[in-house]
């Protein structure tokens, strides 16, 4: 604990250096900091998840009424790995990034509080405490998306969204968890353990739904995420990286948290209302991701997705343990943390590698983009292999925990009641579904963005990035290989933070070892195996390749039918690529599109211009947002009427209310 | 023009790439420039300035009447499919370019074959505005098909004599 703390007052220091020192020092200092507040942090994680102990601090001194409660169990300190992983690759990604509005006092204070509050969340171990860090974590991401506003409309009115929607989101978890409190015993988590079992079954499921609302709209389910495809791309790209790694997990954290530990499992409805949300976020977010042209809202999006996934192997664990098979479920829960701890790094890398691409071509449109592996070679490599893994490419990370997802799922089918039957029928189509469309979004992602030639003079005279941004990536990389290829290393640790969250005392599913054996059901695969024969399969492709074109090999232009010449525009792009989803799927995504036809004035028979226009909005957000908020603003503009600035109808108003309040009590 | 020796001739997998041998009773190989024909001949055929009476004549030859497709020759839709050119006309400045990428894109060694006397020598159009240069400056054929038009018999003659059947 103590270590952690020491993590802690780092990240306060890097904030208080950040708003102290001159701008020339200002960016290393606070990074430097702040990476080192990660890195305590992380071995403190470590050091619980290896031990398996729970370590717990608390002062009156900090918070008023209240104090601050802290303790860190397994479960916790796994998203602090993740979290403080992340973090550390972001400060020093932040050493060459930062410029501009980033490197700002504001801007970079803002960005240690974040980093800070995300270490915290997960050690809040009172409602009071965790209400705070949690709040304090909304406010410091919120101003962060503001960073660039004074250039960004979008980004103005992303801030705008994403803090109507995590402040609905955090009244919701507040009174959700008021509720466990109403029948006596304390505030702390601890005190809510004990007596929740004493609390009746409806308060129970109204307050976890509460809760799950809240924390739901935190990790990016649908229909409650309008906010986060909005706001991931307009945040400076470390935070970007942080938010969709580590602040849409604390959700995940959170529903766990409350539903598995502190109310002890609840029935098995609460769990399918879990992997409801996430078969929905998995297919919705994997549609927009394969339909997206922006890099960063692509990614967004395939956040959305991934973190479906994860609800769905929650969803399915908390089910299973209820109906009587702890084995299954804790299998399912360590499918859902590995993917959370493999989602955090390739999503990390991936935002980074994003804002690295922003940095040197000056643009996040695929469609601006093109020929980047010739000009950011690095780079390129490493979000090539970032995407192989979200793509669940074997042998690395994605693949993994995708594999250990799927048997979790399957073997779910034991249980014999209908509902966990159907959920684990959806759980896998929507596994399977969602596995090729991620697969579309990122071979458009890596091939628009990094082959052929380049669109746009941006594109074209790109430069690769300052090395202390390669160095965060291929940090970031790191995860990737290792839970790819020797997951059994992690799993010990995963399974002490899945046993936290489901409160069982079950042997792991899982054998010890480099390679992955479920102990209770046949199931092996080893990652490490596959790993080498990958490497020989493309060892001898490439001998042969090489024996074959023997060097004499002549180098022509691509045959093009004779013509001259050859432009970037005769390319595919983005959006030509994801024509053939966006019909398939046109009911689910709406696109619209527009044809305009300007004819010339002699006749009607030949046409000037020609401009076609193709969008794809969220349509959630057009039918199911945007409604309610046309008819709030226009309560809004019709009770103005009553307010004209005359202070005679003003003293008349008041003097109206006065006499009713008369009239009613007398 | 100018071959390079054949890439696959000394490879182990040359049996998985080269083309089956068609050899076929009568069939007499034939060599021309290296390039060891065996009954079968695919052509690209690149207009480069014809006044279209060859290609009359073109499509009359591999028509059902002359046939030469049973003989082994064949046109193909591009050059990388094929063993050589048939190149029609004198060279225009529009098709100068477009006829450089072509042979760029031929896989060597490759016949090249000038069908009417445009292509063969210049012809009536020789020195005509719009004119680049005659096939020969840009590269020397290896089958010469004279007439203005060559008859479809000339036509399957000449692709007789390079597939040898």
């Amino acid at each position: 604990m103590a270590l952690l703390l020491l993590g802690l007052g780092c990240c306060v220091l890097a904030a208080a250096a950040a708003s102290a020192l001159p701008r020339s020092w200002r960016v290393p200092a606070s990074a430097g900091l702040g990476a080192t507040g990660c890195a305590l942090a992380f071995v403190a994680a470590m050091r619980v998840l290896v031990t398996g102990g729970v370590e717990s601090f608390s002062t009156t001194r900090l918070l008023p009424m209240f104090g601050l409660t802290l303790s860190i169990d397994p479960l916790g300190a796994l998203f602090i790995v993740a979290t403080s992983f992340v973090g550390f690759a972001a400060c020093i990604y932040c050493i060459g990034y930062a410029r501009g509005e980033l490197q700002s006092r504001t801007a970079m204070s803002l960005l240690m509080v974040f980093i800070l509050t995300l270490l915290a969340v997960p050690v809040a171990s009172s409602i009071v405490s965790l209400m705070f860090c949690w709040e304090l974590m909304a406010l410091s991401s919120m101003l962060l998306i503001l960073t660039d506003q004074r250039h960004s409309r979008a980004a103005r009115s992303a801030a705008l969204w994403y803090g109507v929607m995590t402040q609905l989101g955090a009244a919701s978890i507040l009174f959700g968890l008021l509720l466990l409190t109403v029948h006596g015993g304390g505030q702390t988590f601890a005190d809510i353990r004990l007596h929740s079992m004493a609390l009746s079954s409806a308060v129970r499921s109204f307050a976890f739904f509460l809760a799950l609302l809240g924390f739901a709209s935190k990790a990016g389910a649908v229909p409650l995420h309008v906010w986060l495809p909005k706001a991931h791309p307009e945040a400076p790209s470390p935070v970007s990286a942080l938010m969709s790694s580590s602040m849409v997990a604390m959700g995940v954290y959170g529903i766990i948290r409350v539903g598995g530990d502190l109310l002890h499992g609840g029935t098995v409805w609460w769990w399918v209302a879990v992997a409801a949300f996430g078969a929905v976020s998995a297919l919705y977010g994997a549609l927009h991701a394969t339909t997206s042209t922006d890099i960063k809202r692509l990614l967004a999006y395939s956040t959305i997705d991934i973190l479906g996934l994860v609800l769905i192997g929650v969803g399915a664990a908390g089910a299973l343990y209820d109906t009587g098979h702890p084995g299954v479920a804790q299998l399912a829960m360590m499918a859902a943390l590995l993917l959370v701890v493999a989602h955090a790094g390739f999503k990390g890398a991936l935002f980074l590698g994003a804002g690295s691409i922003e940095r040197s071509t000056g643009t996040r449109d695929l469609d601006q983009l093109g020929g980047l592996i010739h000009r950011m070679p690095f780079t390129a490599a490493l979000f090539a292999l970032s995407a192989c893994s979200i793509m669940a490419v074997p042998t690395l990370s994605g693949f993994s925990s995708e594999w250990l997802l799927l048997q979790g799922l399957l073997h779910g089918f034991t249980d014999r009641s209908t509902p966990t039957l159907i959920m684990m029928l959806v759980g896998v189509v929507a596994l399977a579904l969602t596995g090729g469309l991620t697969a579309v979004a990122f071979v458009k992602a890596f091939g628009i963005g990094f082959l052929g030639q380049a669109r746009s003079p941006g594109a074209a005279n790109a430069v690769d990035v300052a090395p202390s941004m390669k160095i965060a990536m291929a940090l970031l990389v790191i995860p990737s290989i290792v839970i790819g290829v020797v997951p059994g290393l992690l799993l010990p640790l995963i399974n002490r933070a899945a046993t936290t969250g489901l409160a069982t005392a079950a042997p792991s599913p899982v054998e010890r070892g480099t390679s992955l054996v479920l102990t209770q059901f046949r199931g092996t695969i080893e990652p490490a195996a596959l790993f080498a024969g990958l490497v020989l399969v493309l060892l001898i492709v490439w001998a042969v390749n090489q024996r074959l074109a023997q060097r004499s090999a002549r180098r022509v232009d691509a045959w093009s039918c004779g013509r001259d010449v050859q432009t970037p525009r005769m390319q595919y792009t983005a959006t030509s690529f994801a024509e053939p989803l966006q019909r398939v799927f046109a009911d689910v995504l709406r696109p619209q599109s527009d044809v305009e036809v300007t004819h010339v004035a002699e006749s009607q028979y030949y046409e000037q211009s020609l401009m076609y226009q193709n969008r794809v909005s969220d349509a959630l957000e057009l039918h199911g947002y945007r409604p309610v908020i046309d008819a709030a603003l226009r309560i809004g503009k019709s009770a103005r009427r009553i307010q004209n600035g005359s202070i005679h109808r003003y003293l008349a108003f008041g003097f109206v209310a006065l006499l009713l309040i008369l009239v009613v009590l007398a | 023009m100018k071959h390079a020796r054949h890439p696959f001739s000394n490879s182990p997998f040359r049996s998985l790439i080269s083309k089956p041998i068609t050899d076929r009773p009568g069939a007499q190989p034939v060599t021309i420039e290296g390039v060891r024909l065996r009954g079968s001949l695919q052509l690209r055929h690149v207009d480069v300035g014809s006044c279209n009476g060859c290609e009359v004549e073109i499509t009359s030859a591999l028509g059902p009447n002359y046939d030469a497709s049973q003989f082994g020759a064949r046109l193909v839709a591009s050059p990388r499919h094929a063993d050589g050119l048939l190149v029609t006309g004198i060279i225009t400045r529009n098709m100068a370019g477009p006829l450089r990428q072509t042979l760029a894109a031929l896989p060597r060694p490759s016949v090249i074959v000038a069908c009417g006397d445009c292509a063969v020598n210049g012809g009536i159009f020789n020195g005509a505005s719009g004119v680049a240069s005659t096939l020969d400056e840009v590269v020397t054929p290896d089958v010469r098909i004279p007439g203005c038009p060559p008859h479809p018999t000339a036509i399957v003659q000449a692709l007789r004599s390079l597939t040898g059947r």
